[in-house]
């Protein structure tokens, strides 16, 4: 079993605990992984990305040139990794911000994911990056919602944790419309 | 099982640490290490420790020193420019035999440089560093969880030789977030009878590294030579996919860590190309190397600079081999696909016949 | 030991060892003795220098204050390098200047041991500047005993940062320059700015009255870390015949009129009397 994901976006719309939340429950299902942040310059603002590798061995390289799926959040994200996604890869794309035509790429296997007007619908719109989350679990078969969810009060800030429900939600929400789609 | 958390590499070599004992920390902030003395400060103290932060990489190293001398445990962490500010200490721990341990997350160079993974200062930490004749040890992780157990290995290996141990990583491995499980450490660090702790009951002891009576530099010089040969013993590496390998590629830390995947790729593609790892810089594990040489002929250095551990590579094949070399200054992280093509390429050429 | 320890001496100064025959010449009492903490060798110290005496007024507060079994002294890098040479107690070596900080984490390390420093101005006020003021605002409990005699004394009398103006040395053959090299620095008016340090002094041994009130200074900065009350800082101002071509004496009385004219003799700082 391998899979790697490249979570991009602007710093602040949560790419970074998206990786690591995934990275936790990869680690909890019993996996191999390894999680790396590229931050911008500016810590806000600017685009940061990071990289999960999962396996069943131990991860060689946690760079990924050409990955198996990407998440990209927003036009400079979708611009740079939409085509280096491999070709029967899957790409997931905060269809709210980014704009078709930075969607250029080689695999078919895209899913346009309206994540703020979801995640508003569970009430807080600044949870689109757990509602993109919920459909890259949905769609990668990785682990469940059931078991991100669980790791939220490792990966979450004590500050955050009375947002734990809301949170659990926007991962469900996503899943969902995967699950539709 | 031992707990496994995912924690980022330098968060890693700061648990390592306190596991392995160590109390007393004394560092400086610069990136890309700054999760080690973050975590420090939060968790020494509980531990019953103390975390000063210095108000420089001098006054750390010779914190570090003060403590140590004393018989504790303790350790200074930096990266590149911090730690050429810390060579005066570490020859005078040479010098003057204290054991401690020193981390550099390094960054690029020269000068002020960048923050982006390299390994430029290969040379910097395995020749000694500073002035004079001395060596340190030095280990070379490639992953969170080696890490952790390098750095506990690090204070028992201080301890032993009274010496520094270097630990050298970068921003790659200071900065991913993998699984570490949390080892306990086991060991009882051994009795320190040359340590400072007043001269109660006993008579005076002396720390020191000047030597001005005729010969006796040259008494401790060789007694020192001595004690690096000696570290032989503790030499490590890590052999992946070498016993059928016609031809192997060496390399340490990151880009061996990059280079797995890429040797991955070429053994799918039936290329027999194998990966030498050493774990211990210095000392280099060079009869490895020459195994390595004699078995296939053919090795390739990879690094993340223009050449540095490559000498040490062909100063161990002692030509038995053809060693070819593959690296790159600062700026990029290669990919596995890019570095699988260097070595396919060097691998067709052919090694010596 | 130099000329000016055998004039403080009202008898003449017994030979170190101790034990005398019992039988025979009675009524002999002795009244002036090595310390327990200094050992029975001779100095290296060149005559006239005041280094003996400051290592000795070290040495009897050790022994006052029973320290000798707890104490943990920081040699630094000048003519104080020996000071394991004289001193009956555990010392480390610290790199020139550092020996602030090599203080603090033996300090921090053995906070119950007694530790000091014994530092020259090349050593403290020149490139361990930044140890010292740092140290001290920290608020380090140990004692740091700083000789300053305005001159580099091991390396041959090169000019020193607390050198005074116009003194001649081999790195100012025409005499300072404060133009081109600043004033000379006093150490003891800085670190006494700082909110950290507890116990500041300025005192000198060039003749008896200095003495017995550098005595008293230096006991009570023993009294500062014995009660762990803070950072002690004792400035002495030193004689180097040798690198101010001077005779003991004149060197002597140089200490007394012009060091003593820049750098006043005082206590600056203590904090546990205000």
């Amino acid at each position: 079993m391998y899979f790697d994901t490249i979570i991009a976006g602007f710093g602040g719309q949560g790419v970074m605990l998206m990786g690591n939340l995934l990275a936790y429950a990869a680690m909890k299902a019993g996996r191999q992984v390894t999680y790396m942040p590229v931050y911008g310059v500016e810590m806000r603002g600017g685009t940061a990305n990071c990289t999960v590798v999962i396996s069943d061995k131990p991860v060689g390289s946690p760079i990924v040139q050409e990955p198996v799926s990407a998440v990209v959040l927003n036009n400079p994200s979708a611009e740079k990794f939409s085509p280096k996604v491999k070709k029967n890869g899957l790409l997931l794309v905060n269809s709210s911000l980014v704009d078709e035509k930075y969607v250029q790429a080689r695999t078919k296997r895209i899913l346009r994911i309206p994540s703020l007007e979801l995640a508003s619908e569970v009430g807080n719109p600044r949870l689109a990056n757990m509602v993109m989350l919920g459909a890259l679990v949905q769609v990668s078969g990785l682990v469940t919602v059931e078991q991100v969810v669980k790791c939220l009060p490792e990966a979450l800030d004590p500050r955050y944790h009375k947002m734990i429900p809301v949170n659990s939600a926007a991962l469900s929400r996503g899943a969902e419309f995967a699950k539709q789609s | 099982m031992a707990k496994r958390v995912l924690v980022k590499g330098n968060e890693a070599i700061a648990m390592g640490a306190i596991a392995a004992g160590c109390r007393f920390y004394f560092g400086y902030p610069i990136t890309p290490q700054n999760d080690i003395p973050e975590y420090m400060s939060a968790h020494l103290p509980d531990a019953g420790g103390v975390f000063i932060q210095a108000e420089s990489e001098i006054a750390s190293i010779n914190m570090l020193l003060g403590a140590a001398v004393t018989g504790a445990r303790a350790m200074t962490s930096s990266s590149s420019p911090g730690i050429s500010l810390k060579q005066e200490g570490i020859s005078y721990l040479c010098g003057s035999e204290v054991p401690g341990v020193i981390v550099n997350m390094s960054r690029s160079g020269p000068g002020l440089g960048g923050i982006h993974p390299s390994q430029g200062d290969y040379f910097q930490s395995t020749r000694g560093g500073g002035h004079g004749d001395y060596r340190t040890l030095v280990l070379a992780p490639s992953t969170a969880q080696e890490n952790y157990d390098l750095t506990m290995l690090a204070f028992d290996l201080a301890d032993k030789y009274r010496n520094p141990v270097l630990i050298l990583g970068d921003a790659l491995l200071g900065n991913i977030k993998e699984p570490v499980e949390l080892k306990p450490y086991r060991k009882t660090p051994p009795v320190k009878d040359w340590a400072l702790t007043g001269t109660a009951g006993r008579p005076q002891r002396i720390v020191k590294s000047l030597f001005l009576a005729d010969g006796e530099l040259t008494v401790q010089n060789w007694k020192l030579f001595k004690k690096y040969q000696s570290m032989e013993r503790d030499v490590r590496f890590e052999n992946y996919l070498t016993d059928d390998a016609e031809m192997i590629v060496v390399a340490f830390g990151s880009v061996a860590r990059i280079l797995k995947t890429s040797v991955d790729k070429l053994r799918a593609k039936g290329r027999k190309i194998g990966l030498l790892r050493p774990i211990t810089l210095f000392p280099f594990p060079k009869a490895a190397v020459l195994a390595a040489a004699q078995q296939c002929g053919h090795l390739m250095a990879v690094e993340l600079n223009t050449g540095q551990m490559v000498e040490d590579v062909r100063l161990a094949a002692d030509c038995q081999a053809k060693v070819d070399f593959y690296g790159r200054p600062p700026g990029s992280i290669p990919t596995p696909d890019e570095l699988a093509h260097e070595v396919e390429k060097a691998w067709r050429q052919g090694g010596r016949k | 030991m130099s000329a000016q320890t055998s004039k403080k001496a009202p008898a003449k100064p017994a030979p170190a060892k101790a034990a005398q025959p019992k039988a025979a010449q009675p009524k002999l009492t002795q009244v002036f003795d090595r310390p327990k903490s200094l050992k029975d060798v001779p100095w290296h110290f060149c005559p006239g220098c005041h280094h003996g005496v400051i290592h000795r007024l070290v040495g009897e507060q050790l022994d006052a204050f029973g320290l000798r079994e707890k104490t943990i002294g920081v040699a630094s890098v000048g003519c104080s390098v020996f000071l394991y040479d004289y001193f009956d107690v555990d010392v480390v070596e610290s790199p020139h200047g550092r020996a602030a900080a090599v203080a603090t984490g033996v300090k921090r390390a053995r906070p119950d041991n007694f530790v000091f420093t014994y530092q020259g101005d090349g050593d403290l006020a020149a490139i361990g500047t930044a140890e010292i003021v740092h140290a001290a605002n920290r608020g380090e409990k140990i004692l740091v005993v700083f000789v300053n005699n305005a001159v580099f004394g091991m390396t041959g009398g090169q000019m020193a940062p607390t050198t005074l103006a116009g003194q001649v040395t081999t790195t100012s053959p025409r005499g300072r320059d404060i133009e081109t090299a600043g004033p000379p620095i006093r150490m003891a008016e800085m670190l006494t700015t700082l909110e950290g340090a507890s116990f500041v002094a300025r005192v000198a041994v060039d003749n008896i009255k200095n003495l017995k009130k550098a005595k008293a200074a230096l006991k009570r900065a023993f009294e500062y870390q014995v009660n762990g009350w803070g950072f002690a800082f004792v400035e002495f101002l030193s004689s180097c015949p040798t690198n101010w071509k001077m005779t003991p004496e004149a060197a002597n009385a140089r200490v007394g009129k012009e060091m003593a004219d820049y750098f006043p003799l005082a206590t600056f700082k203590d904090r546990r009397a205000e």
